[in-house]
């Protein structure tokens, strides 16, 4: 899993686009705001990666699929 | 198909952004100036009394109108939230550094881009220098740099800098006699448009900045580091948006608001070096920062302290950029201030290499 709550972007999108360098087919990223939340989503996407969103209390926890 | 809608919704709002900002120059504020955040907290210090240099003295609606903009758009999409302790201190710090830069420069980076709308060609070279800078910083975010994580706050923690500009803004309606208004003609601080039609424009330009996350700082920093080009289409879309209005506003009122060149550029100088050396200064900080000094202003109205601090630092650095003689004028810039620049620019690098090794350790 990728904790980047509390953290500004850029941060967040290279922590994902470090991890991603594994090439696993899926990620777990959180992240506590919509700013990163938007931009790790639409990384993830130009990567070839589909992105489903859950929210709880603030947290977005985002599941990255290939 | 998000990606693409949320491209035109950003270039949208550089259109809009854009023309605001050059016909701000037309309702009186200086040219090429728009509402330059730097420029206009500068006047803002001034206007308070923190520093005594009389042509820069102003309380500018536009900064208090990008501020609750942002945050009745933020509140509004619930989006506001109160949060903050990611090193304020060191932000401070460099926010007081970044604002060095920028008066060095004469304007922050939304100003160089309306500055490159005006014609004037010194903008080009500081523009260089933003973009060295920001790749500056680049470095430092791909090797771990790290100001360590925010947390939640009280809800009237993330108020406090909203509430602070209502309170200035009634200090500019009452216009009490211990605050400061430059005088008729004595220089950029008496050039303004009316209150409410700034205020306006300002409520305008941070509702828009806040629901598209402009930032110039951003614009070029995505687009090296993750080839993401949306902030940057925002930054060129208000460059063209404010040259045409510029051009159209140029051919209606036969006062010329474009004048391509290098000499004779409203509040500006042509000594290429320090142009270079101010706006490389002014990206590498706000590299570090996380966004450029609009972007600060926005987020401070979605309730992040950090935020609201290194407003506070932008304010106090051009404070002390006026009662130490850092500031450059139309003239030229100033020995000390060629000092300060040369000294934030390794205040900067050492912040950099410091917060970077600690994530190693």
């Amino acid at each position: 899993m990728i904790d980047a709550r509390g953290l500004s972007c850029p941060q967040p999108v290279i922590m994902v686009a470090d991890a991603l360098k594994s090439a696993e087919a899926e990620y777990t990223v959180v992240v506590d705001a919509v700013t990163p939340k938007e931009n790790v989503t639409r990384f993830a996407e130009s990567k070839g990666y589909s992105v489903s969103c859950e929210e709880k209390d603030g947290e977005f926890t985002l599941t990255l699929k290939k | 198909m998000t990606a693409k809608k949320d491209k035109i919704a950003i270039i949208i709002a550089g259109i809009v952004i854009g023309i605001i900002a050059a016909a701000l120059a037309y309702f009186g504020n200086p040219k090429n100036m728009g509402f330059c955040i730097a420029c206009f907290l500068r006047d803002t210090s001034g206007a308070l009394g923190l520093h005594r240099a009389a042509p820069v003295q102003y309380i500018r609606p536009e900064i208090i109108g990008i501020v609750l903009g942002a945050c009745g758009c933020a509140i509004a999409k619930k989006e506001f939230s109160p949060k903050g302790g990611s090193s304020p201190m060191t932000r401070f710090v460099l926010a007081f550094s970044a604002m060095v830069g920028c008066l060095m420069f004469l304007g922050c980076p939304f100003r160089m881009i309306l500055r490159l709308a005006g014609g004037d060609l010194n903008a080009l070279i500081g523009f260089v220098g933003f973009a060295v800078g920001i790749c500056a910083g680049i470095v430092f975010l791909k090797k771990g740099f790290t100001l360590k994580r925010t947390y939640k706050l009280p809800l009237a923690e993330g108020f406090a800098l909203p509430v602070i500009e209502i309170g200035i803004f009634v200090l500019l309606l009452a216009a009490p006699a211990f605050i400061f208004f430059s005088e008729e003609g004595a220089g950029p601080g008496a050039m303004h448009a009316s209150i409410w039609l700034s205020l306006i424009a300002g409520v305008i330009v941070g509702g828009l900045a806040q629901r598209t996350r402009l930032c110039m700082v951003g614009g070029i920093r995505d687009t090296i580091l993750f080839k993401e080009t949306r902030l940057l289409l925002g930054f060129v879309a208000i460059l063209v948006a404010a040259l045409i209005t510029n051009l159209v506003l140029g051919s209606i009122s036969g006062t010329p608001f474009f004048n391509l060149g290098f000499d004779g550029q409203p509040v500006a100088y042509n000594d290429g070096l320090w142009n270079f050396l101010g706006l490389f200064l002014v990206g590498f900080a706000c590299c570090l920062l996380g966004g450029c000094p609009l972007r600060q202003l926005v987020m401070s109205g979605e309730g992040n302290t950090d935020s609201a601090v290194v407003v506070v630092g932008l304010m106090v650095g051009a404070a002390f950029c006026h009662n130490f003689g850092l500031a450059s004028s139309g003239e030229g810039p100033t020995a000390n201030g060629k000092i300060a620049v040369i000294i934030c620019i390794i205040i900067v690098a050492i912040i950099g290499c410091v917060n970077t090794l600690r994530k190693a350790e």
